[in-house]
């Protein structure tokens, strides 16, 4: 029974983990520029399938590195060509244009890399088990838990000491005093975009090597993301933070006791906040409602 | 002088409108007659007014309220399920099924509604989607009474009506589709008393200025509330509807591509109108049906659609009739 609990709390750290990326990149771009990128998703399996057709060229740990960053370019076009067009529409116009991005986003990987599943091969240090005992705790595990950790310090670091962290931070109190003290504010949307795109490229890139790759990996970990935005408080990146760590605990220890309920359990957070704390754990009162 | 100017575009509007009243429903009343003349099929006609319907209880509060709900499918899908659960597991009744499946569909969105009134804008829209995705992982996993992945099989419509008096809607011809459209003539009916009443006259000045609106006294949360109850009854109807249309219910009627569906149809006709969404579903179904039929990639093509429409063709068809009318 011990081993079986310490199976699902590795198992909740590391689906945290992933919520964790996916939704703070989402809560960035939500925080700054007020879109919902539904195709955030499909952000992360593009960051994946790079890795998948980079590593045969520079090798794991060089397509660990390039992918996330080709994923965080290929988010600067599509948010000059298309999403920088709708910030100051209404909302509704943000959600149909990414939703519809999404669409071809996976019909585009779909056509690209086939429909089928595709293995992604990890170099041999990392598939060892660390113990014959921790036999279902790999290094990878670990790798991935310590990545997960080592950026969202970078991030939190970047945000409150670099000059363009301290500008996103602003602007998500109050866009306009941060566009009239002379700062380009569609540069710094631009930026944060991109920011938002590498996360999730690098989601895509350490779950492919836990699931494998396939057209709509990044589905199931979009609604989870949103959901750990709601819980931890929309307008707060450490509130989103706990959130995914929250849920994925949850999900995870649900499934030693019953597991049909491990995707219930997660909504009955969401219901629990919004019923008894509706800003979030750590949401700023106003923002947003 | 400007009072009569005014009153003499006012008649032309009204005449206008009356035009624009009786060629839509003359269009839908013969529709079994010049669809197949285009290569469609009733079941198709049968399709557009179902969807027209949701899209236009969403459109209550999209357009009519300004609030933004990206999770419509919930309600609908549950009025689907609703309606096949009751078929397959209580009675044997049409009737029954659809007031079952509205009830089931409306209540459960009229207390959700309660917990998100608060929220405005992208977090209302997605807080509804996350609540929306609990429902379709609900119906997919309880596989024992929802049938799962598959679907809920093994309900029909039945006939309504005791006998000598009987309906016989059972085969899926024109019966059935005058039988729909029937009631999507009361449901829409009963949607534009609300929308002219001093009720609906309120939630477009919530739209308009919310804070006015406060100011004014107006209880904002409390309407906002309403619209979204009203709205998810609607929608949930049109879910039974489908349900009965197909004989079948699945978990992507639940899925929070078909509330995409739902609001690009809306924007498509026009999200301040009254009639947009029903022509958006019309537009939207029928492109569907034919990108389906004529590629695997068909995903790529509707996302396309969204991605113009939202680019280039915001105000939707309506909403540019009538801003060049106006000019």
């Amino acid at each position: 029974m011990a081993q079986v609990i310490l199976f699902n709390v590795t198992n909740g750290l590391i689906i945290g983990a992933f919520y964790v990326l996916m939704a703070l990149g989402l809560s960035l771009i939500l925080n700054l520029s007020n879109v919902i990128n539904f195709a955030h998703g499909n952000f992360l399996a593009l960051g994946g399938y790079l890795a998948f057709t980079l590593s045969p060229v520079l090798g794991y740990w060089g397509a660990l590195l390039v992918s996330p960053l080709l994923t965080a370019l290929i988010g600067v076009v599509v948010e000059r060509l298309m999403i920088r067009r709708i910030y100051n529409r209404d909302p509704v116009y943000s959600l149909l244009l990414t939703f519809g991005l999404a669409f071809v986003l996976q019909d585009g990987a779909r056509y690209i890399w086939g429909p089928n599943g595709l293995p992604m091969g990890l170099p041999e240090v990392l598939a060892q088990p660390i113990t014959s005992t921790l036999f279902f705790i790999t290094w990878y595990r670990i790798f991935m838990v310590a990545i997960v950790i080592v950026t969202v310090i970078g991030l939190f670091a970047f945000l409150r000491y670099s000059r363009i962290g301290l500008r996103i931070r602003a602007g998500t109190f109050d866009l306009e005093t941060v566009a009239t003290l002379g700062v380009n504010v569609r540069h710094l949307r631009t930026l944060n975009f991109a920011v938002g795109c590498l996360l999730a490229g690098l989601s895509g890139v350490l779950a492919a090597g836990q699931i494998g790759l396939n057209p709509n990996m990044g589905d199931d970990l979009l609604m989870p993301s949103f959901i750990a935005i709601i819980v931890g408080g929309v307008g707060s990146l450490i509130g989103t933070l706990i959130g995914g760590l929250l849920i994925g605990m949850a999900a995870a220890l649900t499934t030693v006791f019953y597991p049909a309920a491990s995707e219930a359990v997660i909504y009955a957070i969401m219901m629990a906040v919004l019923l008894l704390r509706p800003r979030g754990l750590i949401g700023e009162e106003g923002m947003m409602s | 002088m400007t009072t009569a100017v005014v009153a003499a575009g006012e008649a032309r509007s009204v005449s206008r409108k009356t035009l624009i009243l009786i060629a839509i429903w003359a269009a839908l009343l013969s529709a079994p007659l010049w669809l197949p003349l285009l290569g469609g099929y009733t079941a198709l006609a049968g399709r557009v007014l179902v969807f027209g319907l949701a899209a236009m209880g969403l459109n209550m509060l999209l357009g009519f309220t300004g609030v933004l709900s990206f999770g419509h499918a919930a309600y609908f899908g549950l009025g689907a399920y609703g309606a096949g659960l009751t078929l397959r597991y209580l009675a044997h009744s049409t009737p029954a099924a659809i007031a079952a499946g509205t009830l089931l569909g409306g209540l459960a969105g009229t207390l959700f509604g309660l917990l998100i009134v608060r929220r405005r804008g992208v977090y209302f829209a997605m807080c509804t989607i996350a609540f929306g995705q609990l429902w379709y992982y609900l119906a997919y996993s309880w596989n024992s009474v929802t049938g799962g992945f598959d679907g809920l099989r093994d309900f029909h419509r039945e006939a309504i009506g005791i006998p000598p008096l009987v309906l016989d809607i059972t085969d899926g011809g024109t019966t059935f589709y005058y039988f729909l459209l029937a009631i999507f003539a009361g449901a829409v009916g009963l949607m534009g008393f609300i929308l002219r009443s001093p009720f609906g006259r309120t939630l477009l000045a919530i739209r308009e200025n919310e804070r006015r609106a406060r100011f004014l006294g107006i209880p904002i949360e409390r309407h906002i509330w309403l619209s979204f109850s009203i709205s998810c009854f609607f929608t949930a109807l049109a879910g039974t509807l489908y349900a009965l249309l197909n004989n079948f219910a699945d978990p992507l009627t639940l899925h929070y591509s078909l509330s995409g569906y739902f609001v690009v149809m809306t924007v498509i006709g026009g999200m301040r109108t009254f009639w947009g969404p029903l022509l958006g579903a019309a537009v939207f179904v029928m492109l569907q049906d034919y990108i389906s039929s004529m590629t695997v990639n068909w995903m790529s093509f509707v996302g396309v659609i969204f991605i113009l429409v939202v680019l280039f063709f915001p105000r939707g068809l309506l909403g540019m009739m009538r801003r060049r009318v106006a000019a």
